[in-house]
């Protein structure tokens, strides 16, 4: 059976990969412990999930853990990442005091494993406050941030960097989102996984398929936006800029996003969409399912040109996907999505409907160049933001933490 | 004559912010006063190593920034020509860039400023540099090795040499000069290779094109 390295290495090259496998050399035996709170959903446990395996391929020991907790720990836990956000969400003394037991409890549950491991990589708040615990270390901690915390409702922050700062390095998605602190703070972009289902090739058959089933043309063009129905994705902005390019081209519409049970918001925004949209057969509001990734998938394949109009913006991995999948890309002027789209080189960046709209008629009436556009989009995201790259950046952060801290570390053929 | 074979390092790089950004021009200028020479390296040539845009018209980030952020395409163009290796030192090129800004601040009537979002953070890098343990001989032998050599080795070779050789040239130009003349024509072509404004694939493109063109049997 083919390794994963070498599945890899079918879409990288095998420079990629054997680059990885020299770059691991030093590190071959090592324990490494990541630690979460959930293998399921979300995008953290999508790349562990993937990570994980990868490294022990390269032969380093690498395990997975999980921290858990009640209602009232998930809820502290879902404030924080909101506050970290920006949102002004106070947090209760006495769901903090669950915050600080829970983690309290999951040390004492994974002490060995955390004090075993050479390097302790923790995601994200959740499991953060474990450090404190854990005076007699002499392993390096690291703590992993996944979040946007470019403006941070402050007491949450200040509260949390409490924690943060005992750490012997951080990472961070993006410089935008690092806040100031001692230690070293790595920056290293998030990724996508080339074998996952939401980004494998699928065959023809399934995407004509699939749209079928939701009733979308395949003779009209397609214009999608995949995102959560909130409204810092401007959802109501896409159906006005849809609305300026149907009165010169005929076009449909689909704004897809997940399950919105769990965010009472998520729902409202949802009304709203679906009343603004009215009556019109050629919007296609989706509701899909968390785990609808061969849908999701399905879905930018199938379309032109995909949309992301957010006023504001993490790192935006859908973006990411439909470059992958060889699409232009009109998104938001906005976060990582300034990163990622460049005007006339991997789609548009806009500000307003009109200028979404404008976009959109220049793209359908120029099919070479939407052509031309998706090539450079795959291009760009194959030397830059899939997984294999994050795992070399994360390769080369281990070995500079465990080699020195100088600008160039040369090891020499002996250390390896 | 007893000359060495060419040994093929590897390289990859990992950003580390430094905390400090800038929002308007005269702030750039202060804080290029005392940023961590690391940073140099990183906003000149780290993009081609890490996850950044093949920008198709500047190749440093301080151009780049001056350009879209700031909307001042005076002094982005500026920014834009400056070959850090034409200069002795990192702080001869930290000199040239507060210069650059401080003529344009003295002509002009306001001082340019970016949207809060849209700071320019100063970033560092840390390289680790490794051995692949292959070694080549005859400069033959690299012709079909080349264009499977990873893109850290293009950068270790090509980009990294210029500030660690004597005259800023690249590594496989100087072992191939030990040959005395026999390669002078591919030298001469790897050396007019033009880091600027092409991407390392590109590069390791034109170091192949350059190989085969003097190298190959039936050239």
């Amino acid at each position: 059976m083919e390794s994963l390295l070498e599945q890899y290495a079918r879409i990288v090259g095998n420079e990629v990969v054997d680059h990885l496998r020299q770059l691991a050399e030093p590190l071959k035996g090592m324990k490494i412990l990541h630690v979460n709170s959930t293998k399921e959903g979300g995008g953290v446990a999508e790349i562990l999930n993937r990570l994980i395996p990868l490294k022990q391929e390269l032969g380093i020991d690498a395990e997975w853990e999980i921290v858990t907790g009640e209602k009232d720990f998930y809820q502290c836990t879902k404030k924080m990442h909101n506050s970290l956000q920006g949102t002004r969400d106070d947090i209760s003394p006495s769901l903090l005091k669950t915050y600080e037991e829970t983690n309290f409890r999951n040390y004492e549950r994974l002490r060995d494993k955390l004090l075993g491991a050479d390097l302790v990589f923790i995601h994200d708040p959740q499991p953060a406050a474990m450090i404190s615990q854990c005076s007699e270390r002499r392993n390096k901690w690291l703590w992993r941030c996944h979040i946007d915390v470019s403006r941070p409702y402050r007491p949450v922050w200040k509260y949390l960097r409490e924690y943060i700062k005992s750490y012997d390095a951080s990472i961070w998605s993006l410089s935008d989102f690092a806040q100031p602190l001692e230690q070293p703070m790595y920056l290293i972009p998030p990724s996508i996984d080339p074998l996952s289902e939401k980004n494998m090739p699928l065959p023809e058959k399934e995407i004509r398929d699939f749209f079928r089933s939701w009733g979308i043309s395949h003779n009209i063009p397609v214009l999608t936006q995949v995102s959560r129905f909130d409204r810092f994705k401007d959802p109501i902005g896409v159906i006005e800029s849809y609305r300026l390019v149907k009165k010169y081209v005929p076009v449909q519409l689909v704004l897809a996003g997940g399950g919105a049970s769990d965010d009472p918001e998520g729902e409202q925004v949802l009304s709203e969409v679906r009343a603004y949209a009215g009556e019109d057969p050629n919007v296609h509001v989706l509701e899909l399912p968390p785990d609808a990734h061969r849908a999701i998938n399905a879905l930018q394949r199938g379309s032109d040109i995909i949309l992301q109009k957010s006023l504001k913006e993490g790192f935006g991995l859908t973006v990411t996907e439909a470059l992958w999948k060889g699409k232009p890309v009109i998104g938001g002027d906005t976060g990582g999505i300034r990163l990622q789209v460049i005007d006339h080189f991997s789609g548009f960046r806009v500000n307003t409907p009109e200028g979404a709209a404008m976009r959109i008629r220049y793209l359908l009436k120029h099919p070479e160049i939407r052509k031309n556009i998706g090539k450079n989009a795959r291009q760009f995201v194959l030397e830059n933001y899939l997984i294999t790259r994050q795992l070399r950046e994360y390769l080369t952060l281990v070995v500079g933490l465990l080699f020195g801290s100088e600008e160039k570390i040369e090891l020499k053929m002996y250390e390896r | 004559m007893d000359i060495q074979g060419f040994r093929i390092l590897d390289c990859a790089l990992v950003a580390i912010a430094t905390g400090v950004k800038a929002q308007t021009l005269r702030e750039l200028r202060d804080k290029l006063k005392t940023a961590h020479p690391g940073c140099f390296f990183y906003h000149f040539w780290g993009g081609l190593l890490n996850p950044h845009f093949d920008d198709p018209e500047f190749q440093n980030d301080f151009a780049v920034w001056a350009s879209r952020s700031l909307h001042d395409s005076k002094i982005s163009e500026k920014f834009a020509v400056i070959d850090p290796y034409a200069f002795e030192s990192i702080e001869d090129v930290r000199q040239e860039l507060i210069e650059l800004i401080e003529e344009r601040l003295s002509e002009t009537e306001y001082v340019p400023w970016a949207k809060t979002g849209q700071e320019f953070h100063f970033i560092r890098s840390q390289m680790v540099v490794f051995d692949t343990g292959v070694t080549y001989m005859d400069p033959a032998e690299m012709l079909n090795a080349i264009p499977s050599m990873s893109l850290g080795s293009i950068f270790y070779h090509f980009i990294d040499a210029r500030r660690r050789t004597e005259h800023r040239k690249n590594d496989l130009s100087l072992w191939l000069a030990a040959f005395g003349d026999t390669y002078e024509k591919l030298i001469e072509d790897l050396d007019n290779i033009d880091p600027f404004f092409i991407s390392l694939t590109r590069m390791r493109r034109e170091i192949t094109n350059a190989f085969n063109k003097h190298l190959k049997v039936d050239a």
